[in-house]
């Protein structure tokens, strides 16, 4: 990546932050690719001897790329695979159109007081930290005393298995997830609003009664930039989430929440399988890599 | 006590105005519309930490009856029996040096890098940007894996050192995406002017860039601290018992038969608390820097 027609006082400046990432970032990758073109239980292979003392060689038998092929016919990684997708396609348009909706509250006039509340609240489900959404998430949900739970029957009469049942685990998972970044939404949507200019919104509203009409004509445009922004972020957080499900459901009950990341976790560090799960991760890698790119692409294009 | 009852005297005047039909009922009613629906938002962000804090102050009892208690008498033995069990301060300890110590390293590899970008011209720079972000899109389990077994092999496992090398992956890229977008707004002038002052590039950078791009840097900081005391992953992966940090604690008492409800909630309360107090007095710099880092 680096050529010579680096400008050397940028060389100076970009240097130590590259060699850093390399260090931390691309060594491991490396590795990681080189356990999976290998067969590799961590249990079971033994140190040879090492490489100035730093890169570990095992004694590992070559497999190319066996483990790659392996995956294609891997039913539990396509479902995995799916069910990150799935997440995916119905949490992110909740959360937007739901964080439109609050940004587009707090940008009403009128209420201030209460907006500035409502304004400063949005900040803590972001802030709190994901494991602790999971734990409250697990309380909130339980079947015998969950808070949850004890609303919905008072609604409807019958008790639900929230955490018990596969599709209602998934569906409790997605709603910690809307909580915590639904707000995520509404504060970056909101400070996009805020740069419509204010004569352009009220010639518009003088314009038209019906505020679908501004929304559509006036604010959508401004709001582009943040929701391309919130695209990127939020398909990379759930590509890569695994606190708030390892904390609440483990990926259970059965697989119904095992998401990417929770199952290369357990087929690498509870079954030990590691070049399996570099393989995977390494799939993984690329499909974040690409969709990053199609994204931050798209970002380019809209400014 | 004048004004007010000035401003009610004056108060009926404007009311015949407002009594005309059209505008009377159009004003009011999406007023409390409104209201009610920026209640409901605020009920929402609220209720589910709302409902942590007091389950940390309820005994066993309380927390387990079916019917939730909504008033309940106070108890503080969840967080006596909490920090009694010592690992819950010794990890808030080591979070706090974790993150202090990879936000600041963050932001002495990171800002000059986000100058290089901002300001000097050279080849494959759009590339180099590329691939600072993409580190922040990765996932964590992709370097989790090849990271532990080198850090086995080097003896590295369990040690604050190991966190604050591998959250570099993801702080870094805050810096340099967020700090690249500040830098690129100071006027050009002011270097030119610094030039001829004879002032070196690292020099211009150190007296004019830095100063000047400071809010950018402050919502690294602040973003970089945030994601460095709640990642799990790594510090799940990569620690055992002496490095351990508060999130992993917290998920460590979720085994066993009989949940100690209370403690948990107690142990959450102490790890969220310092974080959202933080963020709620930075929560302008913070919402700023969400449009900063995120519109660009």
């Amino acid at each position: 990546m680096k050529k010579k027609t680096y400008s050397t006082r940028a060389f100076f400046f970009v240097a130590p932050a590259v060699i850093a990432l390399l260090t931390v970032g691309i060594l491991p990758l490396i590795f990681a690719f080189c356990t999976s073109l290998q067969q590799f239980v961590l249990t079971k292979v033994h140190l040879k001897g090492t490489v100035l003392g730093l890169w570990p060689i095992y004694d590992a038998p070559f497999v190319g790329l066996q483990n790659y092929l392996g995956l294609l016919s891997d039913q539990s990684f396509l479902a995995a695979l799916g069910r990150t997708f799935l997440f995916l396609i119905i949490n992110l348009p909740i959360q937007l159109v739901l964080g439109t909706v609050m940004a587009l509250l707090l940008h009403k006039s009128g209420n201030d007081w209460l907006k500035n509340v409502a304004r400063v609240c949005l900040v803590i489900p972001m802030a709190t930290t994901f494991a602790v959404v999971g734990l409250i998430g697990r309380l909130m949900f339980n079947n015998d005393f969950g808070v949850i739970d004890y609303f919905w029957s008072l609604v409807f009469g019958h008790k639900v298995q929230w955490l018990a049942d596969p599709a209602l685990a998934f569906v409790s998972v997605s709603i910690m997830d809307c909580w915590q970044w639904t707000p995520f939404c509404a504060l970056v949507l909101y400070s996009s609003l805020t740069m419509v200019p204010l004569e352009i919104e009220e010639a518009a509203k003088l314009e038209t009664d019906k505020w679908w009409h501004v929304l559509q004509r006036v604010q959508i445009p401004f709001m582009l930039p943040g929701i391309t922004a919130i695209l990127i972020l939020r398909t990379a957080d759930i590509l890569k989430m695994f606190d708030v499900i390892f904390v609440m459901t483990r990926g259970g009950p059965g697989s119904a929440t095992e998401l990417m990341s929770i199952y290369v976790q357990r087929v690498g560090f509870r079954a030990f399988e590691q070049s399996t799960a570099s393989a995977q991760a390494i799939v993984m890698l690329i499909i974040s890599i690409v969709l990053s790119r199609i994204y931050i692409r798209l970002v380019y294009r809209e400014i | 006590m004048a004004t007010p009852q000035k401003s009610a005297s004056v108060q009926p005047r404007p009311q015949p105005e407002i009594a005309h039909p059209a505008t009377a009922q159009r004003r009011p009613r999406p007023q409390i519309g409104h209201l009610l629906a920026l209640i409901c938002v605020i009920l929402f962000c609220l209720f589910p930490f709302y409902w942590m804090v007091t389950s940390s102050f309820k005994n066993q009892q309380d927390l387990l009856s079916p019917t939730p208690k909504f008033l309940f008498a106070p108890t503080m033995e969840n967080y006596q029996r909490a920090v009694s069990k010592f690992d819950v301060v010794a990890s808030l300890q080591n979070s706090l040096i974790v993150a202090l110590c990879t936000t600041g390293l963050s932001l002495l590899l990171g800002t000059p890098a986000a100058y290089a970008l901002a300001r000097f011209d050279f080849k494959a720079k759009r590339d180099l940007w590329f691939w600072f972000i993409t580190n922040r899109m990765i996932s964590p389990i992709v370097l989790a894996l090849p990271f532990f077994i080198l850090a086995r092999n080097l003896k590295l496992l369990d040690s604050p050192l190991v966190l604050i090398l591998i959250y570099l992956t993801f702080n870094v890229p805050i810096f340099v995406w967020i700090c690249s977008d500040q830098f690129r707004n100071i006027p050009k002038e002011l270097d030119e002017a610094a030039t001829l002052e004879g002032y070196g590039s690292f020099g211009i950078f150190w007296r004019i860039g830095l100063p000047l791009a400071a809010p950018g840097i402050a919502v690294s900081a602040i973003f970089s601290f945030i994601f460095s005391w709640n990642e799990l992953l790594y510090a799940l992966v990569l620690t055992r018992s002496r490095a351990q940090t508060a999130p992993v604690v917290a998920t460590s008492f979720m085994s066993g038969y009989e949940l100690p409800w209370g403690q948990i909630m107690a142990t959450g309360t102490m790890i969220v608390l310092p974080v959202i107090i933080f963020s709620l007095i930075v929560s302008r710099q913070l919402v700023r820097g969400l449009t900063m880092g995120a519109i660009k």
